[in-house]
């Protein structure tokens, strides 16, 4: 190959502003408006890449987006991992180097070039400012439509009625004209999200290649891409060219070429004129001609082979929207069916129009086909697709599978339909019985950076919730854990204390004295009105309807499926008043499902839901000297055992603040849960801490809640588990009327007695802590597999308040267990475990009232 | 990206809605008086037609109102959307 620039031409390039770049190290000159590709013919530089799997020399092929060869990455001005070079535009100071197809990321990744989102509505959206794009646009316009015009190219129409972004592509179309788009700037990108009416693609056509021996080498190019090169950028890519066509489109290159000057051979395939080959390498030499039957002449010194097989319709992200092809006899290629969705139109050469007829040619017919490439990207070859039609493969689907043909950055746009049809021709079947495999969005490759535009570093795509009283954590060095979106103490450890000797302390101050935990991440749904009550009983298993103002009630919610869905404690605030409240996780389920109830089923009821958890900080005081510790920070509520029992709230002032008190406990000890606006969150949180409460987190909090044997839902539960198979049938109330999930309770399934129940299970050894999810089975030495499971752990600590490990886990029949021992496999043989009642501490509740 | 005509809000896209599955199921008044292959047939088992379909969605992040909808399941086309207790058009 001896590409050159010539002294004239080229309606792209700007003459007058020479741009240096470097490209494997090697500084070079270009133009303003050259690409590096043509940048690179122009300098006579063969060989951009070598290839990903057989490591042979790659060259520019194509102009386009369509190109499979020749991969570089940019490392200046901004880093791209691999990108085509037909696809780079060349600036100031580009560094870019050769790389196999497959592009690779550096562990020190380089500043990448800025995006940002933008939003659009638009009546007409135009893809592919060409003549038909524009044509569209501008009758469009004239209708006084609305219209957004885009080009992938550094060109595009501009005409004061229209809207029109250039260097922008079209990544992905998507249901009822949705279409995200990826527009390049020097400073920075654009992805826009475009909601249009109407779609128009026209994005025109891809040339396709056709295979012959040795058809990857460097100067074997698509005869359009070497037009577009002449014309375009004044770069004559090879002097002494072979022109070898199926169609009429190649006729006005000829004179193009020749006037550049070049020496052009036409070896036209609809008069049996074959190129079964070249020679050279990196760059070709001569080529191998022969007409069917004949003899091979070889003809020398060649350096281009400009081949055209014909225009394949460029409509990957209209069969992503469901358009359907059909085969063309007369251009040998697949145009779209007309089929599709209503607001997307195909015009120009991506409908098939304007298009030269072709006769179809997609191999050369040789003995060896080993290096008739169809998919270079992939070192794909036609032996290859006929290697996996011969293992039995018969969808060009299952063929891309095999070869991984069409999987590559350019998606195939140079090998589909050569792979189609060379595999129906390899079955038998006529031309078109199965088209080219799909491509899927984004078209081309868009790097993450401009996916994420301004969601990067802390500004994560998922909100961090956090409570009134995080700084105070964070002061504390507490170390966080998320619940859903929520960041929640784990454990406060002091200096130089671990997991397990701060968890300790935190337990035995709530065991010993008094512990402070921040519970504002629980739900708390306020659900009114004078039908409140008669709701609730039908989303809870027990009543909640006679529930006295002032009182507190624990429930349990069930799917319709009769498993436990959510639990937390209702407290009555007013006859037509109740405050709610979920587990951290289940705030948003269940006032989805109270609206989804009370909207769908009993539009009768009068009553209202307002989700309210961020609106009330919560400081749980427990411990024995809980009284104590409210009391001191200052209260006008009487905290007496007997004028403020158990499961009763209280509504007075504390610290000096509104608050709302709860006695309610999810440790066994005595509790005062304060409710106050999230405002005083902080505010009571450090009074309470001032009064010598110890901050523990949620590890603690689990803790001590198992020595209780409380469940957590979706820690004892997860989707399969009914209230009795916890040990929880006292708080199904069936005689109270219809509740969701009641049904379910007498199902067959349900009511079978070798359910999975929730035991206790403590360890032989009681300093072995079993991991959570450990399998449970009856038998010490349970024999070969498959050996059946018991059940498995679904909670397992180290208990300092017992001095020894515990779990609680699921098993089959478990209360029937009560007192057996049984087994899981340890490392060093089985494991011993006694099976109790899932309650280990304070049996009688003794010490809720302090 | 599916764009959605809540019949309170008006055109939306798909992520502000949730769905809601098969429309036109009644939470049967005596649920006991089901027999067990009654209550899993209303519990489990759901249509599943290529072609129009008649389902629920909620406008989650919107004004959170259940409505009702016949959608396509071939093509994926809303052909009507309208409010809970108004007759499907057509």
């Amino acid at each position: 190959m001896s590409g050159r620039r010539l002294p004239e031409g080229g309606n792209r390039i700007d003459r007058t502003r020479p741009i240096r770049f470097t490209f494997d190290g090697n500084e070079y000159e270009g133009f303003d408006g050259d690409t590096l590709a043509s940048a690179l013919l122009a300098s006579g530089v063969d060989v951009v890449c070598v290839s990903p799997i057989l490591g042979r020399p790659r060259g520019v092929m194509s102009a386009g987006e369509e190109e499979p060869s020749a991969f570089v990455e940019v490392r200046e001005p901004w880093f791209e991992p691999v990108v085509a070079a037909t696809m780079v535009e060349l600036v100031d100071g580009l560094v870019a180097r050769g790389r196999p197809g497959v592009g690779v990321l550096p562990t020190d990744p380089p500043p990448t070039k800025p995006a940002i989102h933008r939003h659009s509505h638009v009546e007409t959206l135009v893809i592919g400012s060409g003549p038909a794009g524009s044509a569209a646009a501008v009758d469009a316009a004239d209708r006084g439509v609305r219209v957004l015009l885009i080009d992938r190219g550094p060109d595009v129409l501009e005409d004061d009625a229209i809207r029109s972004l250039r260097r922008t592509t079209a990544l992905g179309l998507y249901d009822d004209g949705f279409a995200v788009l990826h527009q390049r700037g020097p400073e920075h990108d654009t992805l826009w999200h475009v909601r249009a009416g109407r779609v128009i693609l026209a994005t025109g056509a891809h040339e396709r290649p056709i295979a012959f021996a040795d058809n990857d080498r460097p100067g074997v190019m698509l005869a359009g891409a070497v037009a577009r090169y002449v014309r375009d950028f004044g770069v004559l890519p090879g002097e002494r060219i072979v022109m070898f066509t199926t169609n009429d489109s190649t006729n006005e290159h000829m004179g193009m070429l020749m006037d550049a000057p070049a020496s052009v051979v036409s070896v036209d395939a609809r008069e049996g004129g074959f190129v079964v080959g070249v020679d050279g390498s990196p760059a070709i030499t001569a080529v191998r001609l022969a007409r069917p039957g004949g003899q091979t002449r070889t003809v020398e010194p060649i350096d281009l082979v400009a081949v055209s097989g014909g225009w394949n319709p460029a409509i990957q992200l209209a069969r992503a929207m469901g358009v359907g092809l059909r085969f063309d006899e007369r251009l040998a290629t697949y145009v779209p069916d007309g089929t599709g969705p209503d607001w997307l139109e195909i015009v120009g050469a991506a409908a098939g129009e304007g298009l030269p007829d072709a006769i179809p040619l997609w191999s050369v017919p040789a003995d060896d086909l080993s290096r008739h490439f169809v998919d270079l990207q992939r070192d794909q070859t036609v032996k290859d697709v006929l290697d996996a039609v011969k293992g039995g493969l018969r969808s060009v689907e299952h063929v891309k599978r095999a070869t991984y043909i069409g999987t590559a950055i350019d998606q195939g746009r140079t090998s589909g339909t050569l792979t189609a049809e060379i595999v129906n021709t390899a079955l038998g079947w006529e031309l078109g019985a199965q088209g080219p495999t799909n491509a899927r969005p984004p078209y081309v490759p868009v790097p993450f950076s401009v996916l994420a535009g301004l969601d990067r570093g802390p500004l994560l795509l998922d909100p961090v919730r956090t409570t009134p009283m995080h700084e105070a954590h964070v002061e504390r060095n507490a170390v966080f854990e998320n619940v859903g979106q929520w960041k929640r103490p784990r454990f406060l450890p002091l200096e130089g204390e671990d997991l397990d000797e701060a968890v300790t302390r935190e337990c035995l101050a709530v065991r010993e004295s008094a512990g402070a935990l921040d519970a504002s991440t629980l739900g708390k749904i306020e659900v009114v009105g004078p039908d409140a009550g008669v709701f609730l009983d039908r989303m809870y298993t027990n009543r909640m309807s006679n529930l006295p103002v002032g009182s507190i009630r624990y429930g349990l919610m069930l799917g319709l499926d009769g498993m436990v869905f959510d639990d937390g404690v209702a407290m009555r605030l007013a006859e037509d008043r109740y405050l709610i409240t979920t587990t951290t996780g289940g705030a948003a389920p269940v006032v989805d499902r109270f609206e989804e109830w009370l909207q769908t089923e009993w539009p009768d009821l009068r009553v209202y839901c307002t989700s309210v958890t961020e609106q009330w900080a919560v400081v749980a005081v427990a411990g024995p000297d809980a009284r104590d510790v409210v009391e001191e920070i200052g209260t006008d509520v009487d905290l007496s055992a007997t004028s403020f029992p158990w499961m009763t709230w209280r509504e007075g002032t504390v610290a000096g603040v509104p608050c709302r008190i709860c006695r309610v406990s999810f440790t066994g000890e005595l509790s005062y849960e304060l409710h106050v606006s999230a405002w005083h969150g902080l505010h009571v949180w450090n009074a309470v801490l001032d009064e010598g409460a110890v901050p523990y987190g949620t590890e603690a909090m689990h803790l001590l809640r198992a020595e209780k044997g409380y469940i957590i839902v979706g820690q004892e539960t997860d989707g399969t588990v009914t209230p009795d198979d916890l040990g929880m049938g006292w708080i199904v109330n069936p005689s109270k009327g219809d509740f969701v999930g009641k049904r379910s309770l007498v199902r067959v399934d349900t009511i079978r007695s070798d359910r999975k129940q929730l035991v206790g299970l403590l360890p032989q050894d009681g300093d072995l802590l079993m991991a959570e999810g450990t399998q449970v089975v009856a038998e010490a030495d349970p024999g070969p597999p498959p050996v059946p499971v018991l059940g498995h752990v679904t909670s397992s600590y180290r208990s300092p308040t017992l001095g020894r490990t515990f779990a609680l886990a699921l098993l089959t029949g478990g209360r029937k267990l009560r007192g057996a021992t049984v087994y899981t496999p340890g490392r060093t043989g089985p494991i011993s475990l006694r099976v109790v009642d899932p309650i280990f501490y304070d049996e009688e509740d003794k010490r809720r009232d302090g | 990206m599916l764009l959605i005509r809540c019949p309170w809000c008006g055109p939306r896209d798909e992520i502000e809605f949730r769905y809601g599955g098969q429309a036109g199921l009644t939470y049967p008044a005596d649920a006991e008086a089901l027999s067990d292959e009654a209550w899993a047939d209303y519990l489990f088992m759901r249509d599943n037609p290529k072609g129009p379909f008649h389902e629920r969605w909620m406008h989650t992040a919107g004004c959170r109102r259940w409505f009702n909808a016949v959608r396509d399941t071939s093509t994926y086309r809303f052909l009507a959307t309208y409010r809970i207790g108004e007759a499907p058009p057509g």
